[in-house]
């Protein structure tokens, strides 16, 4: 049985490394079907362009499965692609259709710089986590796994917030190139849990001074971080950093 | 090639405290004198950079990616084994033991593989200590779920995505030690070679992704935590960043390759839906908890899967294994699956696949506690299928997925070469010829956690350390060897792509060397891949381009795949019987089954490099079993 092919027009976001600025180039590209991914979709066009002795656009991926948090761009003004919660590596080329132009950027922050075309820096991610984002407990130290139980339903809210794969679209889609829902994400999963209830002022006093030192925003109440979330992390996480942090200002005693 | 593999004194029950009674010691004041190089920032690498870290030692941590985080660890799905015997169902650490040596087909050795069993319980305290939210029960202790080769209950799990729970912990576990300045990260950084002097790992040569410089670290002892080889297949549930070349710029410097023909074929993946197909998406061994695998009962049934009456349903794996039904090990599960599609029976497009199925779950637990259980994979299968697999069944078909084989390691995790060690997946050590699921876990942060941390200071201890610097002889011919193998890649300026290199290896790989291998196939093989490596250093085209290059990462990667593959092939000759993944036509029972030869191969293969052109050599590590009797493993 053949299956039916289609061809689309790319306008994708050429930077050169070191350049402080970039431009969209025009790309054409036929006889694709809906069950190709959009990423393998670039792989097509990138093996093209090597046929012809072009440079390759510059993009990263690398499980492909919607875990590891490595892809991440923006397609016709949308984090992650027309999908809702979903990761680009996960969106496949039956979304789009014949004669569709479609437009692929980086995603664009100050604390995410640019390094080649489709590829950035988000390291100032790591930096955060640095900041606090772990308990203090020394490899060989735990007590017995089960002699602190702790309620269903609330080990469920913190695997919620647990769920952040660090990809950035939160920050991307912010106005304001917040990092709370991500920073958020993780002080809420840690003070859900009685094992991150110790250091859970300090911890929230620090990751928060770390976003604010990376040059990262606030949050101006745009749910735009939650629209796209490809892990459906709720904006309670930013409700619940904030509380942490008002609660740690009170009790700190510097 | 010396092959010590220093399996400590006393019954399996004491050894390893043995082992860390007459370990020596390097006193806390002498520790942060000691630079430790770990390579790859998975669940090993992450663990030992804690811990490690934890006791002050200067740790250098290398990644490919842009964060630690991202390391293929995090795409495990299922869970991780212990044996807690929380559910008090017969669980024990000599059953985790006994199940991991039987489902590894008597091909490892006991005495690491009890010592993981040992750690196993230890691992789960410590995960949960560091935040991990594993699933639990309504009384707030710890769920369990069942996973092939068991008939205890010993999983636990973070919903669909337990590799990433486990490996965030690892990760925030050692950015705390970042953050104390024990441990520094490298991210953007490829390992191209290691640095040998006076015998002894002394550092290594990484390429900068971003500037394309080459660097050089010196250390007291290199720890490759590089994960496995599955890409050598192309098609693979691996990321696309994992590499054979880490291990394989090990072998060529003295470290001794074992098992290479060890690789496994997960039986539930996504099938591959055309020429396009850039990697293969695992829908988690999980599922066969509930779900129910199976085809039509007659040959070319193209009736919608909804139209087959339950009656011209095959449960083959119910049918043919009843003691283990839907749960057998991955080796049994896929080559079955095999069978099937090779009898005409296999469904879908392409008749290339079988079905799970889940209708009986639904009407019994409800599409809510499915959605619980498995939620993440429903959804995964639905964006890349376009079908809902909570209304039809899913088609699934066997895909490459780990990899037993790795370097060699003694019970300190030490290669042949001296201070060079490696842990995870990127080692032979613990899993035979077949792992059981829920146990690569297990076995990264057993390794990284709890065993290096007490076997690396015995050598800093005992090994008297040279000074070195990068203008070292040593170093600079590393750093020279690298930089013109680049140059000549970039230099071939040819007409395919390394992509069209790779593609081709798995091709030859997957039809000569997969699922199912014979002499015939094999020699094939080993008259393509030479012709192949001749090719590809004739004709492939790397852009010119000496800073961020993706498409030269690809090329080194490419080329060392070739070579390894050789290698694959040559150790899949050499082991004339069935063994776990490893299947040999020659080597079968009447029904088809695999057939184990311990009169003649119950040993460990370690290939060692002889030069560039030269026939490997093979040294062989005989196999003691001392516990448990080699019997042939019946899952029936």
């Amino acid at each position: 049985m053949e299956k039916k092919t289609f061809g689309i027009t790319l306008r994708v976001w050429k930077q050169e490394q070191g350049e402080q600025t970039g431009h969209f180039e025009i790309y054409k590209i036929d006889g694709l079907t809906g069950d190709i991914s959009f990423l393998e979709m670039l792989d097509i066009l990138n093996e093209k362009l090597l046929k012809e002795g072009r440079e390759p656009i510059a993009v990263e991926s690398d499980c492909r499965e919607g875990i590891c948090g490595c892809c991440g761009l923006v397609i016709n003004g949308d984090v992650h692609g027309p999908d809702e919660h979903s990761t680009v590596c996960q969106l496949h080329m039956r979304r789009f259709k014949d004669k569709d132009v479609i437009t692929i950027e980086p995603f664009r922050a100050a604390p995410f710089p640019p390094i080649k075309d489709l590829v950035i820096d988000r390291s100032a991610m790591d930096s955060i986590i640095k900041a606090g984002g772990y308990i203090s407990v020394n490899t060989g130290s735990a007590p017995d796994a089960n002699s602190i139980p702790i309620e269903k339903a609330q080990a469920e809210k913190a695997m919620d917030f647990a769920a952040c794969i660090g990809c950035g679209a939160c920050v991307a889609a912010c106005p304001n190139s917040a990092a709370m829902l991500f920073t958020g994400a993780k002080i809420a999963q840690l003070s859900l849990l009685p094992q991150g209830n110790p250091e859970r002022n300090i911890r929230v006093l620090n990751m928060v001074k770390a976003m604010d030192s990376l040059g990262f925003g606030n949050c101006s109440n745009e749910y735009e971080c939650e629209a796209v979330c490809p892990k459906e992390i709720r904006i309670s996480a930013i409700a619940k950093m904030n509380r942490e942090f008002i609660k740690a200002n009170f009790a700190s005693e510097q | 090639m010396k092959l010590d593999s220093k399996i400590p004194s006393g019954n399996i029950q004491q050894k390893w405290d043995n082992y860390k009674f007459n370990a020596k010691l390097v006193n806390p004041n002498n520790r942060k004198k000691f630079d430790i190089i770990i390579v790859g920032s998975g669940l090993s690498g992450a663990s030992a950079a804690a811990s490690l870290g934890e006791q002050g030692y200067n740790v250098k941590l290398f990644t490919i990616p842009d964060s630690p985080r991202r390391a293929h660890s995090i795409a495990a799905q299922g869970g991780i084994n212990a044996a807690k015997n929380y559910k008090y169902d017969g669980d024990s650490v000599y059953r985790l033991f006994y199940d991991t040596i039987k489902g590894g087909d008597y091909r490892a050795r006991e005495a690491n593989v009890y010592r993981l069993a040992q750690i196993s319980n230890q691992i789960i305290d410590h995960c949960v200590a560091t935040g991990v939210p594993f699933a639990r029960e309504y009384g707030g202790l710890l769920a369990n779920r069942s996973f092939g080769g068991a008939q205890v209950s010993r999983t636990f799990y973070a919903r669909g995505q337990t590799g990433q729970q486990l490996l965030l912990g690892a990760y925030s576990q050692m950015m705390r030690q970042a953050a104390a300045g024990t441990v520094k990260i490298f991210p953007r950084r490829e390992m191209l070679d290691i640095v040998i002097k006076d015998g002894k790992a002394r550092g290594i040569i990484v390429r900068n992704l971003v500037t394309g410089e080459l660097e050089t670290y010196l250390g007291h002892a290199v720890l490759l935590c590089t994960g496995g080889y599955a890409n050598v297949f192309y098609l693979s549930t691996n990321a696309a960043n994992c590499n054979v070349s880490a291990a394989w710029a090990a072998y060529k410097k003295g470290a001794g390759f074992a098992n290479p023909c060890f690789t496994q074929i997960h039986p539930t993946c996504i099938p591959r839906s055309g020429e396009h197909q850039s990697k293969l998406t695992l829908m988690s061994e999980s599922l066969r908890n509930d779900g129910r695998v199976w085809v039509p009962k007659k040959k070319g049934d193209s009736r919608n899967p909804s139209e087959i009456p339950e009656d011209e349903r095959d449960y083959y794996l119910e049918r043919i294994y009843p003691a283990f039904g839907n749960l057998v090990p991955r080796d049994i599960a896929s080559r079955a699956a095999k069978r099937m599609i090779d009898e005409g029976r296999g469904v879908g497009p392409t008749g290339q696949a079988v079905y799970l199925d889940f209708a009986d779950a639904i009407a019994k637990q409800g599409e809510d506690k499915i959605k619980e259980k498995y939620g993440n994979l429903f959804d995964m299968y639905y964006r890349i299928t376009d079908e809902n697999g909570y209304k039809t069944p899913m088609r699934i078909y066997p895909a490459p997925h780990y990899t037993m084989g790795g370097l060699w390691v003694d019970y300190e995790l030490m290669t042949t070469v001296e201070g060079l060690f490696a842990l995870g997946e990127a080692n032979f050590s613990d899993h035979g010829a077949n792992r059981l699921g829920a146990s690569a876990l297990m076995q990264g942060l057993a390794d990284g956690y709890f065993v290096i941390s007490a076997t690396l200071p015995n050598y800093l201890a005992n090994a008297k350390f040279n000074s070195v610097s990068e203008s070292d002889d040593e170093f600079v011919h590393a750093r020279e060897s690298v930089s013109s193998k680049i140059k000549k890649l970039l230099s071939i300026k040819g007409s395919k792509t390394p992509t069209e290199f790779h593609r081709e290896l798995g091709n030859i790989m997957w039809d000569l060397c997969g699922m199912s291998r014979s002499e015939e196939s094999l020699k094939k093989a080993l008259k393509e891949i030479p012709k192949l490596k001749e090719e590809f250093w004739q004709n492939v085209y790397v852009p010119q381009n000496e800073k961020f290059n993706q498409t030269l990462e690809k090329a080194l990667k490419v080329a060392d795949f070739i070579e390894f593959a050789q290698l694959l092939v040559k150790d899949a000759l050499e082991r004339r019987e069935s063994c776990g993944g490893h299947f040999r036509e020659e080597s079968t029972t009447k029904e088809g089954e695999a057939k184990r030869d311990d009169e003649n191969f119950s040993f460990v293969s370690v290939w060692e490099y002889a030069g560039e052109g030269k026939e490997p050599i093979l040294n062989k590590e005989e196999l003691k079993f001392e516990n448990l009797k080699p019997t042939v493993r019946s899952y029936k």
